[in-house]
């Protein structure tokens, strides 16, 4: 038998083409990528077919949790208005606030989920420190005892005269009495106007909406 | 591409071009896509491309005056209320008082019911009405309230549960 030396050839392939493509895509990709702001609130949010985009500026804040608790935030950029929304509530309650926790409010991320009572010992921890502790969320489900509706109160105050977005977050899973709760501190306080974040979802074929939109994008077509 | 002019020998190809000694360029590209795609992978997975949307809703302001309120023929009303395990109960116009018209569904069906009332309804009477119970929750009512945008429901109201609806949700899940 004569011996048979297969032959390897090597297939050298240009790789050039492949490496323009991926990073390509890259550099894409860096781009397009927001980094989810580590939230210490998990909240899993519902679907809608709202296709407004959540307002990230002039903020106010509202999660409700899954086991129906409810924190408070205002977005990072509106320090002026954080500060004067801790400053009355401050004064109302006569909470004995210092500079210190007031700063400690004004970091970034920082949210408020406890009782007037308790604010200035939570406000006093560290992030760290606030990990590790259990808090119990403002009370909004005694109705004679609303919190929300004076954080409410507070957050228009501090708003007077600028444009404020009235957010609310809640978690799938939340029961429905403590967003009951939410709305009436809205309703006390005449905010009739709140919008509730969720995340995107198509529209459903062959309902009114979807073919609305669909009447639309084709006016728009016929335009162009 | 600009290349090096390296002098050296050789024989002149013509004037002015110098050959120089051929120095393979060639790099192996196979790590650097390797790291390029690892690194797309690192991104793709990290990447948030949906931004959160958010709902619209404009609450009406709680009259005590009569005649301030919105007047609905009680005909054109359609009643869900929401119940939980996502369960969703519906009844039109008033609820008799023996709760025959009272009926169950989920929210794969309550469309279907939306539009058939609309579609049987003068416009200007239709009304939904979404009452959640205290053991809905809020998803149960952000997707009642999607459902209205959804069949294009112009008016529509979020409103407290009565007692005679509540003891009704209870009777009908027990009896199952």
């Amino acid at each position: 038998m004569p011996k048979h030396k297969v032959v390897r050839k090597s297939t050298p392939i240009d790789m050039t083409a492949m490496c323009d493509v991926a990073f390509l895509l890259l550099a894409f990709f860096i781009l397009t990528t927001k980094f989810k702001p580590s939230e210490a609130l998990a909240v899993v949010t519902p679907n809608s077919v709202s296709n407004k985009i959540a307002p990230q500026k002039d903020v106010v804040l509202i999660t409700i949790d899954k086991d129906g608790q409810v924190y408070l935030s205002v977005s990072d950029d509106n320090t002026k208005e954080k500060r004067a929304l801790l400053e009355e509530i401050n004064n109302q309650n006569k909470l004995g606030l210092t500079e210190a926790d007031i700063k400690n409010f004004l970091n970034s991320g920082s949210y408020i989920g406890v009782p007037f009572a308790k604010l200035k010992s939570y406000l006093a921890l560290t992030p760290e420190e606030l990990k590790k502790t259990k808090i119990e969320g403002i009370p909004v489900l005694d109705s004679t005892n609303n919190q929300l509706t004076e954080w409410m109160r507070a957050a228009a105050t501090a708003f007077a005269g600028s444009k404020m977005n009235l957010l609310v977050k809640g978690d799938n899973a939340s029961k429905y009495p403590s967003f009951q709760a939410v709305i009436n501190a809205f309703k006390k306080n005449d905010m009739m106007k709140f919008q509730m974040i969720t995340n995107p979802e198509a529209v459903p074929a062959g309902t009114e909406l979807y073919k609305n939109n669909m009447k639309l994008q084709g006016e728009a077509a016929a335009a162009e | 591409m600009a290349e090096m002019e390296t002098g050296g020998g050789g024989h002149k190809k013509g004037p002015g071009v110098k050959k120089g000694k051929k120095l393979s360029t060639r790099v192996d590209l196979t790590p650097m896509v390797d790291l390029g795609f690892l690194l797309i992978t690192f991104f793709i997975f990290t990447t948030t491309m949906s931004q959160p949307t958010a709902m619209r809703l404009n609450l009406p302001k709680d009259t005590e005056k009569p005649e301030d309120q919105n007047k609905v023929k009680a005909s054109g009303a359609l009643t869900l209320l929401l119940a939980k395990n996502d369960k969703v109960f519906y009844y039109e116009g008033e609820l008799a008082p023996d709760g025959s018209n009272f009926k169950s569904a989920n929210f794969k069906e309550i469309r279907q019911e939306i539009i058939n009332k609309k579609k049987n309804t003068d416009p200007k009477d239709f009304m939904v009405i979404i009452k959640p119970n205290k053991e809905s929750t809020y998803k149960n009512a952000v997707d009642a309230l999607d459902e209205m945008t959804i069949n294009d429901v112009k008016r529509y109201a979020m409103v407290d549960i009565f007692d005679v609806e509540n003891q009704l949700i209870k009777a009908s899940e027990g009896a199952k």
